[in-house]
């Protein structure tokens, strides 16, 4: 079986006043099913780059990108969109709700648009909702939950499709430590599930929970690890400089 | 949004307002009589206005009778003589037209007398004190009564009814046509209304002449214009004393009038619509804008562009469609005042609702069009960023 992301030297340039800024510059990277992939880098690093072009959200600029052994980087818009309904799940930063939907119609979102009939669609809704913890919840409106509650929902809505892959922005971003650290375990049980998870994030102590990170610095790769099972030991390991 | 709430409401009231007035003329064509002319006295000067001509008797009875013998296609020339006055039954007083007629009248208007019978050849001759009333009388003074055979005064006359007319409804001004008391003409001339008029008993209010086929009223117009001059002796270019009247073509015309506010209504419903539509534009617009992030996220899960198209389309046509129900609601409200009014049967067409909204529907999804294309080529990822 091939392997579930493949890149090979895939670059993302943006133009920014005269110059050009490369976001994501020659990324070659092979991802399996069933593996919770942390990216970690500073700020700026081209970390939601690469993840938006892994998601089918952005076309890369050069290189090759094959999802699931099919290639993907150049096909049209429609195409992408089908993609996206089918096999990958999205975790944004918050708010990532629809402000006019409750809960539950959030997380159906997805099943809508991949045609599910509505009363599956409810159900199905209605199980992942159930599977964060949210059963309780499903007639709520996005205000109306904290911050853990909301990143849940968005939880239950990437999964709800069963996709292949999870991509997830910073998802703890912008929540206080003790419920991120909920959220971590959430992917955990989802990891432990089967699903593939991708995280990116800037945070040394949420990049540890997954098995493998891979470090960016000015849009490359400058590491690639797996951790060996002890963290801290992983940790104390100096970032190479890159080449 | 008012835009599409007034052109909405100017078709439905218009259609209304239309049917409405259709209906009322061709209601009072009907019982009018079919192929009626009337002849009345005093002549028109060149700009249409009535010249009075003063205390000399224009039309007689004479010459009822002559346009009656001369001209093969005058079915019947009725003389009609009539006058608003008191009427006094044992207990009632009411005022009402009274009318001298002979039986050639009801010929004429094509009026069937519902109970009793109409005026014989004798009591015509003779000056009888007898009446033929209408519907309304019978309520006012005999309380519903059967009426045949009771009596009551016109002025200090006594007079006998024998007859009550078939209910005819509202006429041309507006005013019942049941509300009348017909008279021999005779006995109008010599004890009712010759006496108080203060003019000589032959005077005449008009002649109503019931022509035998539709296609020989433009000749017979011209026939009895030339008879009546002969009649009455005017010679050369000098304007007659009298004119010809098709009361159906003044109907017709009154019809023709309510076309033209109908076409107006079109014009307002038209550029109302089409403001209307610029104004969801806009809204629209704005909608996109402000969801920028929310389009993002839609894509994000996987909204194809042409999801996302459809409902801005969809909420365009809401939109236009809520318009659409107000404005046909308003239009109706006020197709129903104007109908009141005029008097008119109120007749809100169900098509003109469905044809309204149609318009409304058309105008949403036309004007949507745009916006919904601004939203469906939206990149997903600056979507996303939008803030
Ligand atoms: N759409 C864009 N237009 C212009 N510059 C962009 C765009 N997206 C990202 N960048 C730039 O690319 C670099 C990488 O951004 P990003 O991938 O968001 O980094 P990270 O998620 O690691 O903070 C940044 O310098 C950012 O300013
Ligand atoms: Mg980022």
């Amino acid at each position: 079986m091939p392997p579930l992301v493949r890149t090979i030297g895939i670059s993302k340039h943006y133009p920014s006043g005269g110059t050009i800024i490369h976001a994501v510059s020659n990324v070659s990277l092979s991802i399996e099913h069933g593996e919770f992939v942390a990216i970690h880098g500073r700020s700026g690093s081209g970390k939601s780059t690469l993840m938006n072009l892994l998601g089918l959200l952005e076309r890369p600029d050069s290189g090759e990108y094959a999802l699931k052994g099919r290639e993907a980087a150049r096909l049209s818009e429609d195409t992408r969109a089908a993609i996206r309904r089918k096999d990958i799940g999205f975790i944004f930063q918050l708010p990532a709700l629809l402000p006019r939907a409750t809960a539950l119609e959030n997380v159906e979102l997805p099943l809508v648009y991949a045609g599910v009939p509505r009363a599956e669609r409810r159900r199905t809704a209605k199980d992942a909702l159930d599977h964060v913890g949210l059963a309780d919840r499903s007639h709520h409106w996005p205000n109306q939950l904290s911050g853990g509650e909301q990143q849940r929902v968005v939880i239950a809505r990437a999964m709800v499709n069963d996709p292949a892959l999870i991509l997830a922005d910073e998802p703890t971003g912008s929540l206080d430590s003790s419920t991120s650290d909920e959220i971590m375990s959430l992917f955990e049980g989802l990891h432990r599930g089967g699903h593939t998870i991708i995280m990116v994030t800037h945070a040394a102590e949420v990049a540890d929970r997954a098995r493998r990170q891979i470090t960016l610095h000015d849009g490359r790769i400058i590491e690639d690890a797996v951790a060996s099972g002890k963290r801290s030991l992983l940790n104390a390991i100096p970032l190479a400089s890159p080449p | 949004m008012l835009g599409i709430v007034i052109g909405v409401a100017a078709v439905v009231c218009m259609v209304s307002v239309g049917a409405g007035a259709q209906a009322e003329v061709s209601e009072k064509i009907r019982t009018l009589g079919a192929n009626l002319l009337l002849v009345i006295p005093g002549a028109r000067n060149s700009a249409g206005a009535r010249l009075e001509s003063g205390t000399q008797p224009t039309l007689t009875e004479e010459d009822a009778a002559s346009i009656r013998r001369e001209l093969v296609d005058a079915q019947v020339a009725a003389p009609l003589l009539s006058r608003s006055m008191p009427l006094v039954a044992a207990n009632r007083n009411w005022v009402t037209l009274v009318a001298g007629i002979n039986a050639d009248y009801l010929v004429a208007r094509e009026w069937q007398v519902a109970n009793g019978r109409s005026f014989t050849g004798e009591e015509i001759a003779s000056g009888a004190k007898v009446a033929i009333v209408g519907s309304v009388i019978i309520e006012e003074l005999f309380d519903g009564r059967a009426g045949i055979g009771e009596t009551f005064r016109i002025g200090n006359v006594p007079f006998t009814v024998i007859g009550v007319l078939d209910k005819k409804g509202l006429g041309a001004a507006g005013r019942s046509q049941d509300d009348v008391v017909f008279i021999p003409l005779s006995t109008a001339q010599s004890r009712v209304l010759g006496a108080v008029r203060g003019t000589t008993r032959q005077a005449l209010d008009f002649i109503s002449i019931k022509v035998s086929d539709a296609a020989a009223m433009p000749e017979m117009e011209r026939e009895i214009e030339a008879l009546l001059r002969q009649r009455h002796r005017i010679r050369g270019d000098a304007p007659s004393d009298f004119r010809i009247e098709n009361p159906a073509d003044v109907l017709i015309a009154r019809g023709a009038a309510v076309r033209t506010l109908g076409i107006l209504l079109i014009a307002v419903a038209t550029v109302s619509l089409v403001v209307g539509g610029i104004s969801i534009m806009n809204i629209m617009l704005v909608s996109v804008s402000e969801r920028t992030r929310e389009i993002g996220l839609r894509m994000a899960v996987g909204a194809s562009r042409r999801d996302i198209r459809r409902q801005f389309l969809i909420e365009a046509l809401i939109l236009a469609l809520i318009g659409g129900l107000m404005g046909a609601a308003l239009g109706a409200a006020a197709a129903v005042a104007i109908a009141w009014k005029a008097g008119w049967p109120i007749l809100i067409s169900p098509w003109a609702v469905i044809l309204a909204c149609g318009f409304a529907g058309f105008v949403g999804i036309s004007f949507g069009l745009y916006p919904a294309h601004r939203a469906a080529r939206l990149d997903p990822i600056v979507a996303l960023r939008f803030e």
